[in-house]
């Protein structure tokens, strides 16, 4: 719904000149592609680096395409020399799916509560619950490590996927979709007999799928990218997510290259096809979390 | 007991709505409370405190505090993140902005672009910031390709080692402040640049005088935002410079985040650390402040246009 709203708002004001003059069209277009350039010559660079083979990497000047491509070798090696890439790949997805499936009940079900319920207490929780996102979760780390030592969760999956199953910022967004639902449908399949939950799960959810869409994608990405913490709280082989693993990788001071672009593209690679896929709702998801200060 | 029940409302029904209001909030504020509220609290507490996470802690009053103070690591670790700050803050800004004003015009293929601008954003700062070591390697990295930067030390020399923690940073950043941008300007009321042409404004003239001004607190709130981003700058560090020395030559890519990540577990210094974390906490909350009063004495809203 809100995606629509933006760009039902783009069709009203976006561009002030509905007549762009040659010249402005050509130097915008200049612009934007040499812009472009630039922030696609990374992936390039690593995508051909990946493919290089070892002998190619140490070579002046530098080669800006594999003479002899050999990106299956170079991933075989990869896997030579991190036998567990594929599982830290797994754990990342574990982890991913964990954590956003977990938010979006809990966040759902808090959500629906501050929109739709009178309760004692409601605005100093709600209040309480968004003041939490002032504070940086890098000033927590050190507690946040202690309490998930002392629960005995240190090294486990549970480390990295239950705090973060709360958040504020989902319960924000949700909430704002859920409001602006019409509260009659509710009200009628209350008087139909319907329970909360029932009302929830068939009436208020399926008409914010567009929100539910854009906290996704947001939590998908943070949750895969996620490095500081699973860091500090599950380090070992069975929990390591990814982007330890890339870490790893680039921490032996022996490891070439092109292995660690491998390793970096494979990582990549899940993220770009989700955001190209489901494009609008991360700008959407970016363009609410903006607003969350 | 009815008084009691009272609390939660006058009529039975009334009642049960309030439970019901109450079980569906119970588990994410529990949680958050639990998970984000309460490790607030220990944050303060233990910056009182001398600890290893072995032996018993030993209050220590300020000491902690005091020793902030006169700690060259953090007073160089708050020099490196203001640093970064300059680097990052207002280069980045003007290219989103740029971005943004660009493809806010009704031209073909803009949705390819502003897709090519976000990729970054959307990869994780390990795998960018890999890359990035890659692109500035001396003498085999991209870099190269401009005659006499081929050859620097760019993340070994303590003078340069910032330059590519910085690049990684606008690279993953530019897209994301683009948007919020762009929302920014979606909101620039068609009727005054309708009133400015009328008038015989050019364009650059009603982008000074009216795009800019409108714009405003869209601005405010993406330069407190990438302050605040700053900040929290660990992954970059840790990444780019885990080969060499952690941290950069000398602390000299040391970030505030990284001197606290440093404290606590390499270290395991929990009690100053956390007073790290304390003064961390205190910038960011700072700077929102700082923002929040500024704007109002700076940022034209269009309410007051009358």
């Amino acid at each position: 719904m809100a995606a629509q709203a933006i760009n039902a708002k783009e069709q009203n004001s976006a561009a002030p000149f509905d007549h762009i003059s040659i010249g402005i069209k050509v130097v915008s277009y200049a612009i934007l592609i040499v812009g472009a350039f630039f922030m696609i010559l990374p992936f390039l660079w690593m995508a051909s680096t990946a493919c290089k083979p070892n002998a190619e990497l140490a070579v002046s000047p530098i080669r800006f395409f594999p003479e002899n491509p050999s990106c299956l070798e170079v991933a075989g090696q990869l896997y030579e020399q991190s036998p567990n890439f594929n599982r830290y790949l797994l754990n990342s997805f574990i982890v991913t799916v964990a954590r956003t499936v977990g938010q979006l009940i809990t966040c759902s079900l808090a959500a629906y509560g501050f929109a739709r319920y009178k309760f004692p207490g409601r605005s100093a929780l709600f209040a309480i619950s968004l003041g939490l996102l002032i504070v940086p979760f890098q000033a927590i780390l050190i507690p946040e490590f202690i309490l998930i030592k002392s629960l005995g969760l240190r090294n486990t999956f549970g480390a990295i996927i239950i705090p973060g199953v709360f958040s504020a910022f989902a319960l924000f967004l949700l909430r704002q979709a859920f409001m602006q639902i019409p509260i009659e449908l509710e009200e009628a399949a209350e008087i139909d007999g319907a329970n909360p939950l029932q009302i929830l799960w068939r009436i208020t959810l399926p008409l914010s799928i567009p929100a539910i869409a854009a906290f996704a994608v947001i939590t998908i990405q943070a949750a895969w990218n996620d490095f500081l913490f699973p860091l500090v709280v599950a380090n070992t082989t069975d929990t390591r997510v990814v982007t330890i693993g890339i870490a790893l990788l680039q921490g032996q001071r022996d490891t070439p290259y092109n292995l660690i672009m491998m390793g970096s593209l494979i990582a990549t690679l899940p993220m770009l096809a989700l955001f190209v896929m489901l494009q609008r709702y991360f700008i959407e998801g970016v363009a609410q979390s903006g607003l969350r200060r | 007991m009815s008084t009691l029940l009272n609390i939660f409302g006058r009529t039975p029904r009334a009642r049960r709505k309030a439970f019901w209001g109450l079980a569906l909030i119970a588990p994410n504020t529990i949680g958050l409370l639990v998970f984000f509220g309460i490790p607030v609290l220990v944050a303060f507490g233990l910056s009182f405190f001398e600890w290893n996470g072995i032996r018993a802690p030993e209050f220590t009053g300020l000491d902690n505090f005091t020793r902030i103070f006169r700690d060259p690591l953090f007073g160089r670790a708050l020099a490196n993140t203001l640093t970064l700050a300059l680097l990052v803050v207002p280069l980045n800004m003007a290219l989103a902005l740029g971005a943004a004003v660009l493809l806010n015009q009704r031209l073909p293929l803009r949705n390819l672009f502003r897709t090519i601008y976000f990729l970054p954003v959307v990869t994780s700062t390990v795998a960018a910031s890999v890359v990035w070591i890659w692109i500035f390697q001396p003498r085999l990295g991209l870099i190269g390709i401009v005659p006499g930067l081929g050859t620097l030390q760019w993340l070994t020399r303590p003078e340069l080692v910032l330059i590519p923690i910085a690049a990684v940073t606008i690279w993953q950043r530019v897209g994301f402040d683009m948007i919020l941008f762009l929302a920014g300007l979606q909101n620039v009321p068609r009727a005054l640049h309708e009133a400015a042409v009328i008038d015989g404004a050019n364009s650059r003239q009603r982008f000074f005088n009216i795009t800019l001004p409108m714009l405003s607190p869209t601005t405010f709130l993406i330069l407190t935002l990438n302050f605040i981003s700053v900040f929290q700058i660990f992954d970059q560090v840790y990444i780019m410079t885990q080969r060499t020395t952690p941290g950069g030559v000398s602390g000299s890519a040391t970030t505030l985040t990284f001197l606290l990540y440093q404290t606590g577990f390499t270290r395991s210094e929990f009690g100053y650390a956390s007073a790290i974390a304390l003064a961390l906490f205190v910038i960011v909350l700072s700077i929102t402040v700082i923002q929040l009063r500024l704007q109002r004495r700076w940022v034209f809203y269009e309410s007051e246009a009358g």
